[in-house]
């Protein structure tokens, strides 16, 4: 069993082309998954369970498996989190259920997330729908915004009864899960699986409808009983640079690579700036899809970056370089062909807003890095639209109270839009919809 | 390095480790291969009476991701011709003259025909015959097997036969599937065999295929009663062989007594030895993993020999015998409390849920500012591995209310996390045994017992 769960396996490295951004983690065999759910403790109270954002009772599923209740196991996980198949595939469990379990300090962490893999693969293959809907409510909600929060937001208000609409501006559903995780870790299907899921359970789903273009909000609210904003974040912000109109945004590259890979062009020689998940996503796609060459450049140091050390780890090993406490000036292009970065070197001074050391430009210190393709991962700007609905804002972001409801009474919201403390996270994205639907129909029909 | 041969009833093995009468014994070729991996000796298929043999014959045990915890079986004595068996024993015995060759009998129950197979048998030169009067299935069907080991008086009769015309060593084989061992020990030593051993296997049946209902294993359709085997049944084989020990009918006899019955380990084999048993036979763990577990059987007894300071087996023969006893004389006074190591524990409150749901509520989860907290109390919000980490509770034991019951201590799973400590109970030693003698009245009566613990000092939680 590969110790790095939730990582993309060494079997995998050094593939190339499409075949190298499959899902890099086979499923476990049955033989695989009792041995493991075997090995799990059961710990009373477990500390898994607290670790997980959506509390999933962990043992509870894994001695499911144990026992051969396979569906019983998939309702277990799909009680506490609706998007149960994305998060055994995208959590850093590292970071929560794994990294907090009781073997972990000396042997080796129960492989969670592969055992929720495994039951989710089964009711998915299965086709078997776990929950019956609940009596109709005769309450309308609006979930403006696809993506895991909200489709996990309008999952559990559809169980509860009500009459759900989910308004999405992209093609397809499924936010982040379907359009910005790179296909090693979750393929496309699984997101869309999810989204067909949803839909079973009552919620209507009308995509290509944005918020703020044919879509006002105080015609929603006039139509609905709550409203739940489950906005996103932002487009990359821009890095102000020249040459910046060559510069692809990381995410899109991240999307092509998933919906469109064919006719997505990698360069020879990539750059990726910035140093977070997605810009190691992005190095991840050049390096496989058959860059010779891919520097990622940050401006501050390995300690600083915002990627978890399980994603550094495993990009170290797929060969490509880092520039650290470097900041790109300029592209350079000739003839609308990308040529190079031009660079500067930093150093680390005080720490500045965000807790982290500031970087400085360091003087006459201006060197190239060739390139022919410069991919941009720097972060989202926020919710963009939190000031134009007229709402609240903390930070930028939009502001909620504990029970997720902005300064607009009956408009809740909740994943990355409102997230001004702590990671973004496709699973606290969840937990934010979850308990955001809970809090919606407390207001509805009160606890029931 | 330890001496590990033996003297069994006058059979010689450079090591107590026997193959057990049964599948790894069937053929002259296997018993061969095991010599050469260094069995002391091998006990032969039971041959005798004809017999036909099914298909899909074993069932298994599985537990936790553990393969064969125990195995089953309806599989007959020997199939092969007798002759063919004979002739192979003969060879066999030829070949290695230092290892005990032994040779399992059963035929139908006349006297006729026991003294024929007996005598065959010696004419291969074997060292010794054991009669199987345990096979559960099938043979007991047509008045063999365990229908003789289960009625004391067939048991000493078919013996009696036997020892008419034995010339070498005879040992006895009980039956597991009868209420008290002893009797068919003590109809044997009536008898005048030579050696007892047990246990053979249990009445079983394995289980139920939930898609065909059918019975695992099936056979055509049917399935029935197995013989169960294997690590599983170790415990059962050990009180039988303590039963035989603690008999003073049995004991006296100074019958050796070949041991078996989930033996898998060395130190299974100690075990066995320390309650008496002086030659050792072994099946399932081999039919698990082949004849090559003949090496660390040996080598770990015999390490384990050296450190104790052991020279030879029959030192260490039944050096615990004289522990084993009965309720009534257990010391009422004796305490012990439940100690968690709190370095050790990995806080999996497996200790807390199984006190507090199933024992006796005196395992308290505590959180760090001293404050006694109960399971689960986190906020929703809270989560990742630092805060589930660093504000879970510990658990600890309020001893003043533990029973020593020992439970935590056998649910934990960390090697030496919670020990069971002994505690002066400020009382004076006593058993239920002299308390039914000087006191018969708090044996009888609740009111009384009442007084009896009051003026003692028994709280009970």
């Amino acid at each position: 069993m590969n110790r790095r769960e939730g990582v993309l396996n060494e079997k995998a490295t050094g593939a190339t082309g499409q075949d190298g951004l499959a899902e890099a983690l086979p499923p476990l065999t049955r033989n695989e998954a009792l041995v493991e759910s075997a090995r799990c403790l059961m710990c009373y109270d477990a500390p898994c369970t607290h670790a997980c954002p959506t509390h999933i009772d962990i043992p509870k599923f894994i001695k499911k498996i144990n026992t051969g209740n396979l569906k019983g196991s998939a309702r277990a996980i799909l009680e506490s989190n609706l998007l149960g198949a994305t998060c055994a595939r995208v959590c850093p469990v590292q970071e929560l259920c794994e990294g907090a379990c009781v073997l972990g300090a000396e042997h080796k962490p129960i492989a969670i997330g592969r055992l929720q893999r495994y039951a989710m693969d089964y009711v998915y293959a299965k086709g078997a729908d776990i929950f019956l809907t609940a009596k109709t409510s005769g309450k309308k909600i609006a979930v403006i915004g696809a993506g895991p929060a909200g489709l996990s937001c309008a999952g559990e208000l559809a169980k509860k009864g009500h009459d759900v609409t989910l308004f999405e501006k992209r093609d397809l559903a499924g936010g982040l899960s379907t359009f910005g995780i790179i296909g090693l870790r979750e393929p496309v299907e699984i997101a869309l699986a999810e989204v067909a899921m949803i839909q079973r359970l009552g919620v209507r789903i009308e995509t290509r409808r944005e918020i703020g273009e044919d879509l006002v909000l105080a015609d929603i609210q006039a139509k609905f009983d709550a409203i739940f904003l489950s906005l996103g974040l932002g487009a990359t912000p821009n890095l102000g640079i020249p040459g910046e109109e060559q510069v692809i945004d990381g995410l899109e590259y991240i999307e092509q690579s998933k919906l469109n890979g064919h006719n997505l062009k990698i360069g020879r020689n990539v750059v990726v700036i910035g140093a977070g998940n997605t810009a190691i996503d992005c190095a991840t796609i050049a390096k496989r899809m058959g860059a010779e060459r891919v520097t990622m450049i940050y401006r501050r140091t390995a300690h600083e970056m915002t990627a978890y050390p399980h994603e550094y780890d495993f990009i170290k090993r797929e060969g490509v370089r880092f520039e650290f406490l470097t900041q790109p000036v300029r592209i350079r292009v000739e003839k609308e062909i990308v040529e190079g970065v031009e660079c500067v070197r930093m150093s680390l001074g005080q720490k500045d807003a965000s807790g982290r050391p500031a970087p400085r430009p360091v003087e006459d210190s201006q060197f190239l890095i060739p390139a022919d393709q410069v991919v941009k991962a720097i972060g989202q700007q926020k919710a963009p639209l939190a000031s134009r609905l007229n709402l609240k804002t903390l930070k930028g972001y939009i502001d909620v109270d504990e029970y997720f409801q902005t300064s607009l009474p009956g408009v809740y919201a909740g994943g990355d839009c409102i997230r001004a403390r702590g990671a973004a996270s496709t699973v606290m994205a969840v937990q934010d919809g979850k308990l955001a639907a809970r809090a919606i129909h407390e207001r509805l029909v009160g606890n029931g | 390095m330890a001496d590990l041969r033996i003297n069994f009833a006058g059979i010689r093995s450079p090591n107590p480790f026997w193959l057990a009468s049964a599948p790894p014994s069937n053929s002259g070729a296997q018993v061969h291969r095991a010599f050469e991996a260094g069995w002391g000796g091998a006990v032969w298929k039971t041959i005798g009476a004809p017999v036909l043999n099914v298909s899909n014959r074993y069932g298994a045990w599985h537990f936790g991701g553990q393969k064969m915890l125990a195995i089953n079986n309806v599989e007959l004595i020997s199939d092969r011709p007798l002759e063919l068996n004979l002739r192979e024993i003969a060879e066999v015995k030829r070949a290695w003259p230092d290892r005990a060759v032994i040779v399992s009998a059963m035929v139908e129950s006349k006297p006729e025909v026991w003294h024929d197979i007996i005598k065959k048998i010696q004419d291969t030169g074997a060292d010794g015959i054991e009669l199987n009067y345990g096979c559960p299935h099938g043979m007991s069907e047509r008045g063999m097997g365990s229908a003789v080991g289960q009625v004391p008086e067939y048991c000493e009769q078919i013996t009696g036969w036997v020892m008419q015309v034995a010339k070498i060593p005879v040992i006895v084989k009980l039956t597991p599937n009868i209420s008290n061992i002893v009797m068919p020990a003590r109809a044997a030593v009536a008898a005048g065999a030579d050696a007892l051993s047990l246990i053979n296997t249990i009445n079983s049946i394995i289980g139920v295929d939930l898609d065909t209902f059918e019975l695992v294993p099936n056979i055509g359709g049917k399935g029935g009663h197995g013989g169960y085997a294997g690590p599983a049944v170790k415990p059962v084989a050990l009180n039988m062989l303590s039963a035989l020990g603690t008999d003073p009918e049995v004991s006296q006899s100074n019958l050796p007594i070949s041991g078996m019955g989930g033996i898998s380990t060395w130190s299974d084999a100690a075990e066995f030895l320390l309650l008496g048993a002086s030659s050792l036979q072994v099946c399932t763990a081999v039919m698990h993993y082949g004849f090559r577990i003949i090496e660390d059987l040996c080598d770990g007894l015999s390490n384990w020999m050296d450190e104790k300071g052991f020279k030879r087996i029959s030192d260490v023969v039944g050096q615990s015998v004289h522990r084993v006893s009965d309720f009534k004389n257990f010391d009422l006074s004796f305490k012990a409390v439940a100690r968690i190591d709190q370095q050790k524990c990995i806080r999996c409150n497996l200790c807390y849920v199984a006190c507090n749901d199933t024992a006796h509520q005196c395992i308290d989860l505590v959180a760090k500012d001293g404050s006694i907290v109960p399971p689960g109390s986190y906020d929703v919000r809270s989560n990742g591995k630092e805060e589930a980490v660093s504000t879970r509770p510990s658990v600890q034991v309020r001893e003043e209310d533990c029973v020593g019951c020992r439970l935590c201590f056998n649910v934990c799973p960390v090697d030496s996390c919670i020990s069971m400590v002994e505690e002066p109970s400020g009382r004076p030693s006593v058993t239920w045994d002299e308390i039914t003698q000087k006191q018969p009245e708090v044996t009888e009566d609740w009111e009384k017992m009442k007084a009896y613990r009051e003026k003692m000092g028994i709280h009970i939680h």
